[in-house]
């Protein structure tokens, strides 16, 4: 039991003076994926047909490797914006809230990481 | 985590029915939330059969004839009985609402009453809203200034008064934050529709000087930024109002002052 007022619980802490850039960033991100979307479904239509060479020749020119890096890149990071109020909203243990916030960043992260380096190592021939 | 599940001593049982008398035409059953502190046991759910042809219009009318001739041990909170104080606020036939406004034809089937979701219940339908006060205090619902007090009253220009309306009608019912699964979650925290709409109310008075300390205050993540759109607060508000538009305002400054 606490003997607390009402008002001091509610001021709490304070406030955290952000939030603004989270959500701004998730609505940017969110209009960004439109046209990057619709670029990679219209792409990988037209090269639905190639060989396995014909696939890295397409990737290797520089607008498509670049708009691919683009895409996966605000992908994740549209991912972990998401992810990340979906913990905040429902865990409520703030050492498993925590956890479960370092441990999302770290699987974005890698993955992301992966996916990039794996269209670039195509893109630079390797 | 969140609970999805109530708790055990939660959970709702089947209660009492209560008959209408014999000869009644026109009977419609009431199904209300009855929960008890001091007896220990579980809430339940008593049915009323009450003759429409001996009882007015609205929600509200039905409650106060249970009250006065089948169960005085009912208890709830009401008022005004025109929508204007907002006490009687409740969840009739799966949304909040006003008692008082409701009509009993606007539902189809048996009435259910329950309190407002979500909230500790003290008795009944009646919910605890200390909370909810505490919050609506916390964001200084009044004028604050640095120009020292006029002689005579602060003018305010036709245009800029018209910024309030859709605004200063919010009674504090609680119909939607109490609606609203993020506040459900994050009550705690976050302030929820109500409060919010309040604080943009005061953040667009022309009058107000504190505009930026107001958007300073409310620049947090739990405070605002659970607010996800689903729009169930302006769906529910039981006089018309639109608290996800004042919600988007408060974010839209947040953006323009960047």
């Amino acid at each position: 039991m606490s003997l607390r007022s009402p008002l001091g619980r509610v001021r709490g802490l304070g406030s955290a003076k952000e939030g603004v850039s989270h959500w701004w960033h998730q609505r940017l991100t969110a209009l960004f994926l439109i046209p990057l979307v619709l670029w990679f479904v219209v792409s990988l239509l037209s090269v639905v047909h190639a060989d396995h060479e014909g696939l890295k020749a397409w990737l290797a020119r520089p607008l498509n490797a670049g708009l691919l890096v683009t895409f996966l890149g605000t992908t994740f990071f549209h991912a972990k914006l998401g992810l990340q109020v979906v913990i905040e909203d429902y865990v409520h243990t703030e050492l498993v809230k925590l956890g479960a916030l370092v441990a999302m960043n770290l699987v974005v992260l890698v993955l992301a990481a992966t996916s990039v380096i794996s269209v670039l190592r195509i893109a630079f021939g390797g | 985590m969140a609970e999805f599940k109530l708790p055990a001593n939660s959970i709702v049982g089947k209660g009492k029915t209560y008959h209408a008398p014999a000869g009644a035409k026109r009977v419609r059953n009431f199904q209300i939330y009855r929960w008890n502190p001091d007896n220990g046991e579980n809430p339940r759910i008593d049915t009323y059969e009450i003759d429409l042809d001996a009882c007015g219009p609205m929600v509200l009318d039905a409650l106060i004839k249970i009250k006065n001739e089948v169960d005085a041990t009912l208890t709830f909170r009401r008022s005004c009985r025109e929508g204007i104080c907002g006490s009687c606020a409740m969840n009739i036939d799966g949304t909040n609402t006003l008692a008082c406004t409701k009509a009993i034809d606007e539902v189809e089937g048996d009435v259910k009453i329950n309190p407002l979701p979500h909230m500790p219940v003290i008795k009944d339908l009646v919910p605890d809203l200390t909370h909810f006060y505490a919050q609506y205090a916390s964001i200084k619902p009044w004028l604050q200034t640095v120009t020292p007090a006029p002689e005579r009253e602060r003018l305010q220009s036709k245009e800029d008064r018209a910024k309030l309306d859709g605004l200063y009608e919010c009674i504090l019912c609680a119909s939607c934050s109490t609606s609203c699964p993020s506040y459900w979650w994050n009550g705690e925290r976050y302030l929820g529709p109500a409060i919010l709409l309040q604080a943009y109310r005061w953040i667009i008075d022309s009058r107000d000087e504190f505009t930026g300390e107001r958007l300073d205050d409310l620049e947090d993540p739990f405070r605002l930024y659970r607010c996800h759109t689903i729009m169930n607060c302006s769906r529910t508000c039981p006089k018309g109002l639109n608290p996800a538009k004042a919600i988007a305002e408060i974010k839209r400054l947040m953006i323009e002052r960047r």
